[in-house]
């Protein structure tokens, strides 16, 4: 295979066009009229939500309790600064494999399920957290949340980088954000990805390849749960806290709405374009009105109704259109997915 | 020994029995039938074994070893493959991604997550050469969904080929198709054959009666005749079912 072959496997043009937007943010947020802090959010819940279009756009499971797993993170994370060491990376390993221990129990009682048992028993699992979350108060500290999380220097063993400053905090989650894209690019395109999305369209006749299917979804979920810890570890320093409310089914809604209006049904990217639209609408539209998620509610019913393959779907479509091809969903969703 | 045999199957759905002392068997390096009108009970039948439903009672044994019960996935992996009768196939993917997945190789890396599947080269030259053997030689990177009808039942089919099993039920493989297609599929389950031990359910009589070795008729779920397509057109049994006049 040659290098131009293998560099083309790890890194794509529209993965190069993200990371120079993001990488560039801290540089032109302001002159655009937001925020330095918006950046962080954004990061952080484009790892969320690309975690989470695993399970909703690859594999076809309808998880709409997710944002309990980003609220674990941010306790895991909190709870191991405060208990077990002050270092960055092992309170954001504690994030993880908490979230994933949390994950992968889940997973036991929904991965044998699908369609509206599934999300109906992740809704049930995600609200089972959330009170859990606000009434062990000795613990969670129920609705004031865990206070002064500390923005933990980043050890490198001959050095240490101070990250307590909102661009610096930023730059790391940059890091962060390219190391996730290329892990779950790879993922994707891998042979288990290819599962992921034979199941998502015909589940049964996986199963009659001799494919586990309950083991894939049970692993795809908590796998999904862990890139929640890790988006949750970071959003608890962004925040300075661990708070319940971003386990809230509302919270959950959100990252499915950002999803499916990104286009994570048809492209990797779906997640990233759903979360900076969100966000922009939030903080463009909520300068001119209050009524904000009026008009993005509005939005988002009008993608669903002429054009349910959100904004990736319309990218898809100019591209098509600037190259001259006819519009066509093949020659395969790993095509398309691109 | 046969290659697959079962013996005293039963299965019942609330009052309803739908299979009732069911003792089949099927020989190696053959090709065997099971026919019957709708509703005999057929399609539940090759249900049973290939794990999709539990019988109730009776066994199935597969080259000896008992299989009763076991899910598909623990099935197919004993090389026992199946096509179904309506289209099961991976609209979204590509005829060639279809049989890359049943690829007993791409199969047991299906939890490599860092390899890039598209470029791993003896997979795809593989299904390239599945597709070839069923005649769809050049549809490699079709939509499955976008193939017609008769090309998406070869892609059925071969994706069943793909998982190299040992032995290979084709449910109904003619339902919805033409004249021509249908005399396809026969020439293609012809050269199958040579390598694979297939049983195939069929409604269309002379279609199976053209390919099989040894036939079971299935009426009212219990096996009512047995033997070689011209025992059968004899056989009271089956000419009381008016099966024997459309064979």
């Amino acid at each position: 295979m040659t290098l131009t072959k293998r560099l083309h496997d790890w890194l794509t043009i529209p993965m190069l066009v993200s990371f120079a937007i993001l990488g560039t943010l801290p540089l032109w947020v302001e002159a655009v009229g937001l925020y330095q802090y918006l950046g962080l959010e954004i990061l952080i819940w484009m790892i969320f939500a690309l975690g989470f279009n695993l399970l909703l756009g690859y594999t076809g499971l309808p998880s709409f309790g997710h944002g309990a797993f980003i609220g674990i993170g941010a306790y895991a994370f909190g709870l191991t600064q405060f208990n077990v060491a002050e270092n960055l990376w092992v309170c954001l390993i504690g994030a993880v494999l908490v979230t994933a221990a949390f994950g992968g129990l889940t997973a036991l009682f929904l991965s044998h399920r699908k369609g509206i048992y599934f999300a109906l028993m992740s809704i049930a699992f995600g609200q089972i957290y959330f009170f859990i979350a606000s009434q062990w108060t000795s613990v969670t500290k129920g609705e004031d949340g865990l206070l002064n999380i500390a923005r933990l220097p980043v050890e490198l063993g001959v050095t240490r980088l101070q990250i307590d400053s909102t661009p610096a905090l930023y730059y790391f989650c940059f890091v962060v954000y390219v190391f996730c894209v290329l892990l779950l690019w790879r993922l994707v395109n891998s042979p288990y990805g290819k599962v992921l999305r034979a199941i998502k369209q015909n589940d049964q006749r996986v199963a009659f390849l001799g494919y586990n299917v309950v083991l894939y979804r049970w692993s795809v979920f908590t796998l999904s749960t862990a890139v929640a810890g890790l988006a949750g570890g970071l959003f608890a320093m962004a925040q300075q806290g661990a708070y319940v409310q971003i386990m809230s089914l509302q919270w959950s809604g959100i990252v499915v709405l950002m999803t499916l209006m990104g286009g994570g049904f048809v492209s990797f990217w779906g997640p990233v374009l759903g979360v900076a639209l969100y966000f922009a609408a939030r903080d463009l539209l909520g300068a001119h009105t209050e009524a904000w998620a009026l008009w993005f509610g509005l939005l988002f019913m009008a993608l669903m109704m002429f054009k349910p393959t959100g904004l990736a779907g319309i990218c898809h479509d100019i591209n098509a259109r600037l190259s001259r091809k006819p519009v066509q969903p093949g020659p395969a969703l790993s095509e398309s997915v691109r | 020994m046969a290659l697959f045999e079962t013996h005293h199957l039963h299965k019942r759905f609330g009052d309803q029995v739908v299979l009732e002392d069911i003792t089949l068997r099927f020989e190696e390096n053959r090709l065997s039938g099971i026919m019957g009108p709708n509703g005999a009970g057929k399609t539940t039948c090759f249900n049973v074994l290939t794990g999709r439903y539990k019988p109730d009672r009776g066994k199935v044994l597969f080259a000896g070893e008992e299989i009763t019960g076991l899910p598909p996935r623990r099935i197919a992996r004993k090389g026992i493959a199946r096509s179904f009768q309506t289209m099961n196939l991976f609209d979204e993917y590509t005829a060639l991604d279809n049989v890359v997945l049943a690829l007993p190789r791409v199969r047991e890396r299906g939890f490599d997550m860092l390899h890039n599947l598209s470029a791993n080269g003896d997979a795809r030259d593989e299904a390239a050469a599945v597709l070839s053997r069923i005649g769809l030689r050049g549809h490699e990177y079709s939509r499955a969904g976008d193939l017609s009808y008769g090309q998406r039942r070869a892609l059925e089919i071969g994706i069943a080929v793909a998982a190299e099993p040992r032995l290979l039920f084709l449910d109904e493989p003619t339902a919805g198709l033409g004249t021509e297609a249908t005399v396809a599929l026969a020439e293609l389950i012809q050269e199958l054959r040579r390598t694979i031990t297939i049983v195939v359910i069929e409604h269309d009589m002379k279609f199976l009666f053209g390919l099989a070795d040894h036939i079971f008729v299935i009426h009212w779920g219990q096996v009512i005749a047995e033997g070689s397509p011209d025992a059968l057109r004899t056989n009271p049994w089956v000419q009381r079912s008016n099966l024997g006049e459309l064979a």
